[in-house]
């Protein structure tokens, strides 16, 4: 018996074991892998994935999913864009309001949390399948983005003295402490997503609609605000990245995010999260974003082909659900 | 009696339990044999064992004298032996000659089916079975009665001589349970062989002609049914004779928790009623038992008051004041709660533990309740396994680590931490043993000598002789009788549900 909870307690830190393992191997074959340079260009790429891995865990967890992360941060990021670039036109007044900077980040940000309410709402009040749902999102939030400006990017975000909204660039280079505030911008949502996944009732509802939707409805628990809530978290964590992504390139562009959902899911999935629903846990997510993170920037170092290295980026990701599988198959024959 | 299949010195380990120990179970021909045990005895186990799906860890199988070699299913259907498990394996989408040639189709020469044969086969073996279904119709539009018997013409189909039902009674009305008897006994007369699980004793002595007896995972014994009677069964199946009444004392009635008044439900999109005009109140203090057959309108019932269906016509009073519909969470906070019948389907969270299932209806009235408060938590779980004696090891561990009487003693301290002044309990004792049903009986007794209003539905005549202060039977979803004190009896019961 024993030695079946050492086996056990291994399965359960499989991916942070494969994580160690992937990383020491780097660590050793690759000379520039450990430089702090680029540990921290890696993990600041890992925080954008991880951000948006963070709401897409909540998403998951109930059982659903949320394909319209990706084209969510690019509207959220033309959004910003727009209203450092343009301001807010309100036609019919004929006036243009331009906002000081923290107040377009927070806009943006709850532009995101709307579309994934919207997400939520069709989900919950109509009863749409998530994968449908969020996927006719997917195209809508994209539209949106390119209509903002004709399909066109905002370059050069930098604002303007006089319209007193200077300063948006800093929030994409910006250090504190020597980290980037993307990674702490990381770090505080990770935090905070722990806390509410597992010190919250919100969060315990989330793992019993997940585990039994029916059952827990008739535990009184509120299924559809609380279903609805994930996705506004997801939508959220969008909007987030759209805000953190443009100020890093200081230009907006409609095509950004394209296909980021999937490296989120990934990350997820990797993570041992169940995409069943009911099982899983924010802090495997952050670890299967860095697995994703160290691989791609590992296999860059050591000169793997860019076509080979999503053949292997592919071959990790069902390894991983083969894994998971058997872990469902010991477990049940405990 | 002549043995077509022999079970010799079986067992079967899994890490840490053993389900089966040194098991020998004989199969006659021809005759329908009965495997009783209470939950956890090891049927299930030695049914898997001889339909292929686990293989024993020890022991021999004999066909017809012969050593047979069981690992797989297709080993099993290759021998004649098939299956039909409790929770019926059918298509529902699809009809019915394709569910029974699900996996056999017949092909003609092109390799494409060939359904008008099919259809010609499946009418015929309906035909031979006594009943009057289309081959054509979709399984979906069966009563699961009629289900049932498509599962018996499916194994027949693939010529199965020896037929493992795992009780096939349990969702069945009485009437569907005479018909299945019928098409037994036709099956006996075509030499086939009935190996027949159930809980439900009487009907083991009207089916059966050989028992065999598990007890913890033991062989007990083996006897022909007409040297029998039921109390032998109860006795060497747990050594106990029957429930112990815990409605003995004159129950002293509080104020009235709830009150029906004329409450009516249709069923969709039909004139057809599942409810019709039902009155009825229950007070604190009183264990009122709903009883009826299955689609007798009961478990409606209990929707309707819990809020889950708002379909219906008529008004609720909660303590004389009128219950608006509402959400499930306004009802549990206006002090009802149910047990459901279906504790995988609708009680449990599977994937949780035992103490995030006994608190997740737990309300709170207070906005820091937001935040889980390890301690406290703690500390209300242990006092309800406490109170309800459930047997745990650690509250921590899933809560499918637990037995089947556990698990619904967690669902009960659920609907507990509700605080309710409704306790309703549909068929709580459903696939548990004989002991934690008797403990599940103490405990409600208890809550309603705490002032609960205990409303109790069950199928067994057996329960709600030994739990019920007052019975309200039902019959096609209308209020034949009210049943008080003394007037509680087994015929009386059988008598006014037939309606």
């Amino acid at each position: 018996m024993k030695g079946m909870t050492i086996k056990a307690a291994l399965f359960k830190l499989r991916a942070f074991i494969a994580l160690i393992f992937i990383f020491s191997f780097f660590a050793f074959t690759a000379d520039a892998f450990l430089s702090s340079t680029n540990l921290i260009i890696l993990t600041k790429h890992v925080a954008i994935n991880a951000i948006l891995a963070i709401g897409m865990t909540f998403v998951i967890l109930t059982s659903g999913i949320d394909l319209s992360v990706g084209s969510i941060v690019g509207l959220c990021g033309m959004i910003a864009g727009m209203l450092i670039d343009k301001g807010l036109v309100i036609q019919f007044l004929n006036i243009v309001i331009y906002f000081e900077i923290w107040v377009i980040v927070i806009i943006s940000i709850i532009v995101g949390f709307l579309f994934g309410c919207v997400n939520g709402f069709i989900i919950t009040r109509f009863s749409v399948a998530p994968f449908i749902a969020t996927l006719g999102m997917l195209y809508v939030a994209r539209g949106f983005a390119l209509l903002i400006n004709d399909g066109a990017t905002f370059p050069n975000l930098i604002g303007k003295e006089e319209l007193n909204n200077t300063g948006f660039p800093n929030i994409g280079s910006g250090t504190f402490l020597s980290l980037p505030y993307t990674i702490w911008v990381m770090l505080l949502l990770a935090l905070l997503a722990v806390f509410l996944t597992t010190k919250t009732k919100f969060g315990r509802h989330i793992y019993a609609i997940g585990g039994n939707t029916k059952a827990a409805h008739l535990s009184g628990v509120n299924v559809n605000a609380v279903t609805l809530l994930t996705y506004g978290i997801s939508g959220l964590c969008a909007g987030v990245v759209g805000v953190i992504v443009t100020s890093q390139l200081i230009s907006s562009h409609p095509a950004t995010g394209t296909t980021w959902e999937l490296n989120a899911i990934a990350a997820v999935v990797l993570g041992g999260t169940s995409l069943m629903g009911g099982r899983g846990s924010v802090g495997g997510t952050i670890i299967g974003a860095f697995v994703i993170g160290v691989l791609s920037n590992g296999m860059i170092l050591e000169g793997v082909s860019s076509f080979w290295q999503r053949v292997i980026m592919g071959t990790i990701i069902v390894l991983a659900v083969m894994i998971d599988q058997l872990q469902t198959r010991f477990i049940s024959k405990d | 009696m002549e043995k077509i299949l022999e079970a010799k010195n079986i067992s079967k380990q899994y890490p840490g339990v053993v389900a089966l120990d040194d098991v020998s179970f004989n199969v006659y021909k021809g005759k329908v044999n009965v495997l009783v045990g209470e939950n956890g005895a090891g049927k299930s186990t030695l049914m898997k064992i001889l339909s292929g799906v686990e293989r024993q860890t020890s022991g021999e199988i004999y066909l017809n004298g012969e050593k047979l070699e069981i690992f797989s299913t297709n080993d099993a259907e290759n021998n004649s032996i098939g299956i039909i498990h409790q929770e019926l394996n059918l298509f529902p989408n699809l009809t019915v000659h394709e569910n029974i040639f699900m996996g056999h189709e017949i092909l003609d020469s092109y390799k494409i089916i060939d359904t008008s044969k099919q259809i010609k086969i499946t009418n015929e073996l309906l035909a031979k079975l006594n009943q009057d279904i289309n081959a054509k119709t979709s399984v979906e539009s069966l009563r699961i009665g009629q289900q049932q018997i498509i599962e018996i013409a499916k194994a027949l189909a693939k010529k199965t001589k020896i037929l493992i039902m795992d009780e096939p009674s349990s969702a069945l009305s009485k009437k569907e349970v005479s018909v299945m008897f019928d098409v037994i006994a036709e099956l006996k007369k075509q030499e086939v062989t009935i190996i027949y699980i159930s809980h439900k004793l009487e009907e083991i002595m009207q089916i059966g002609d050989v028992i065999t007896i598990l007890r913890d995972s033991k062989f007990i014994c083996e006897e022909l049914i007409n040297k029998i009677d039921i109390p032998w069964i109860t006795e060497n199946m747990v050594g106990m004779k029957s429930f112990e009444a815990v409605n003995t004392k004159k129950v002293e009635t509080g104020p009235k928790i709830i009150e029906l008044k004329s409450i009516s439900l249709k069923k969709k999109e039909s004139e057809e009623y599942i409810l019709e005009n039902i009155n009825f109140n229950s007070s604190s203090g009183e264990i009122l038992s709903i009883y009826g057959l299955m689609g007798s309108g009961r478990t409606e019932l209990l929707e309707i008051i819990m809020g889950l269906n708002k379909d219906f016509k008529g008004e609720i009073y909660l303590q004389n004041e009128i219950l608006k519909p509402s959400s499930i969470s306004k009802r549990i906070k206006d002090g009802i709660v149910l047990v459901p019948e279906d504790r995988q389907g609708q009680g449990l969270v599977q994937s949780l533990s035992i103490l995030s299932n006994t608190l997740l209806s737990k309300i709170s009235r207070r906005i820091k309740d937001f935040y889980l408060n390890t301690n406290l938590e703690k500390k209300i779980v242990t006092k309800a396994i406490d109170y309800l004696g459930i047997k745990v090891s650690n509250y921590n561990n899933v809560i499918t680590s637990l037995s089947g009487g556990n698990q619904q003693k967690v669902v009960i301290a659920k609907s507990l931490e509700t605080e309710p002044r409704l306790l309703m309990l549909d068929e709580p004792t459903r696939g548990i043993d004989i002991g934690a049903k008797q403990e599940i009986f103490y405990i409600m007794k208890k809550l309603a000598e705490k002032g609960l209003s205990i409303i109790f539905v069950s199928s067994e005549i057996k329960e709600v002789l030994a739990v019920a202060d007052r019975v309200i039977v039902l019959a096609k979803g209308k209020i034949n009788k009210e049943l008080m004190g003394g007037e509680i009896t087994e015929d009386n019961l059988v008598k006014y549900s037939q309606g």
